[in-house]
């Protein structure tokens, strides 16, 4: 610890930093947004497709885009988790502490920070062998509005980045997960055909973290 | 009154490290440690770490006030959304001769008394708002060090404006 101590003293502040000639650095911008500042979707899907597109690069399968994708998605779900429960008014600025608190965080805040809606549901995986599985269910991503998935990838569903933008707040919130996503077509027949993207984010915690919610939640 | 404030990642790993004294009561901002003891204030600081993994699962605030002490070291401690732990080492100078009425109104005379705590929890929030600039940064990465000047200037003007 000591070799990242400062010196301390005025010297230090002439280190090589380099401000903007405004002299404005991060620090001296609101973290507060106003609730109308929102994003042109065209200029996201053009984004959005670049990046699917350099995450293709040199890769060998989908599984391999997929984690890409993941992994341009990762640190996000870290920050947001911090910007946005500072947002929160001081009384429900609450750290997640259950399984149950994180997922509503992100069906709730987290969607509508990105999306502008909450996630369409929440489900826990009925099977009892995999008590560790979580479903967030979006019926229509907004990331694959405009993404076309060739016939030969099938299996690719570019949700995988907002994939990553869970598992990364489920990371950083303290309950270690691997997040995938599943284009998989409603149960019910109507439903199919109304939501033909419809997008399952599967949530599988690490052992620990169902050992850790016995006695959290006692 | 003498303060050391410390950044710990998620793998318990220092990230910032910051070392002042009060500037209330006269104070002068200078930090007034034993000489012959300072280098343990890591010490105490990191094993504190174990009390709080117990405490931050106990309740879901961030600030969990003083969770240990050392003799007359209190540690409080702030835990933020992603897991990264703000600790302050807070020792009160040993009043020089038997303790007065007076001084015990002082920030930091009681480390457990409500105005402290307070003042810890101001000093606090403020620290947080501009570490959640500094991990806004897009260049920056999970427990990654945060050398800024411009960080430690803010660390240091939120201790002289509240402890």
């Amino acid at each position: 610890m000591s070799n990242l101590s400062s010196s301390k003293g005025p010297g230090q502040e002439q280190s090589g930093l380099r401000l903007p000639s405004s002299g404005k650095t991060i620090y001296h911008r609101p973290l507060n947004r106003t609730r109308t500042a929102e994003l042109s979707q065209a200029s996201f899907a053009y984004l959005f497709g670049e990046m699917v597109s350099y995450a293709q690069r040199r890769v060998k399968g989908v599984n391999e885009l997929e984690q890409r994708l993941n992994a341009q998605g990762h640190p996000l779900g870290l920050k947001l988790l911090d910007l946005l429960l500072f947002r929160e008014p001081p009384r429900s600025q609450l750290r997640p502490l259950t399984i149950i608190a994180l997922l509503h965080f992100i069906k709730q805040m987290l969607w509508t920070h990105l999306f502008g809606r909450q996630a369409d549901r929440l489900e826990k995986s009925a099977n009892p062998e995999t008590p560790d599985e979580y479903m967030i269910v979006d019926n229509e991503p907004l990331v694959n509005q405009y993404i076309s998935v060739p016939r030969e990838m099938s299996q690719l569903n570019c949700a995988a980045f907002v994939a990553g933008i869970v598992e990364g707040a489920c990371d950083g919130a303290g309950f270690p997960a691997r997040v995938s996503a599943h284009t998989i077509r409603s149960p019910t027949n109507e439903e199919a055909d109304l939501w033909p993207g419809r997008t399952v984010f599967l949530v599988k915690f690490r052992p620990e973290v169902l050992e850790r919610e016995k006695y959290v939640k006692q | 009154m003498s303060y050391y404030f410390a950044i710990v990642g998620t793998q318990d790993n220092p990230l910032f490290e910051h070392e002042f004294g009060t500037s209330k009561q006269g104070g002068d901002g200078q930090s007034r440690f034993n000489e012959q003891v300072r280098h343990l204030n890591q010490f105490i600081l990191h094993s504190s770490l174990d009390v709080v993994e117990e405490v931050q699962w106990a309740q879901g605030q961030m600030y969990l006030k003083v969770v240990d002490r050392f003799f007359n070291n209190y540690v409080s401690c702030f835990v933020t959304a992603g897991n990264v732990k703000f600790l302050l080492l807070h020792q009160p100078a040993l009043p020089p001769g038997p303790p007065t009425s007076r001084s015990s109104t002082a920030i930091g005379a009681n480390p457990t008394s409500p105005a402290t705590e307070e003042a810890i929890k101001n000093f606090f929030a403020e620290v947080y708002e501009n570490w959640i600039k500094a991990i806004m940064n897009p260049f920056y990465k999970v427990n990654m060090e945060v050398t800024s000047p411009v960080f430690r200037q803010r660390v240091a003007a939120a201790g002289r404006k509240y402890l």
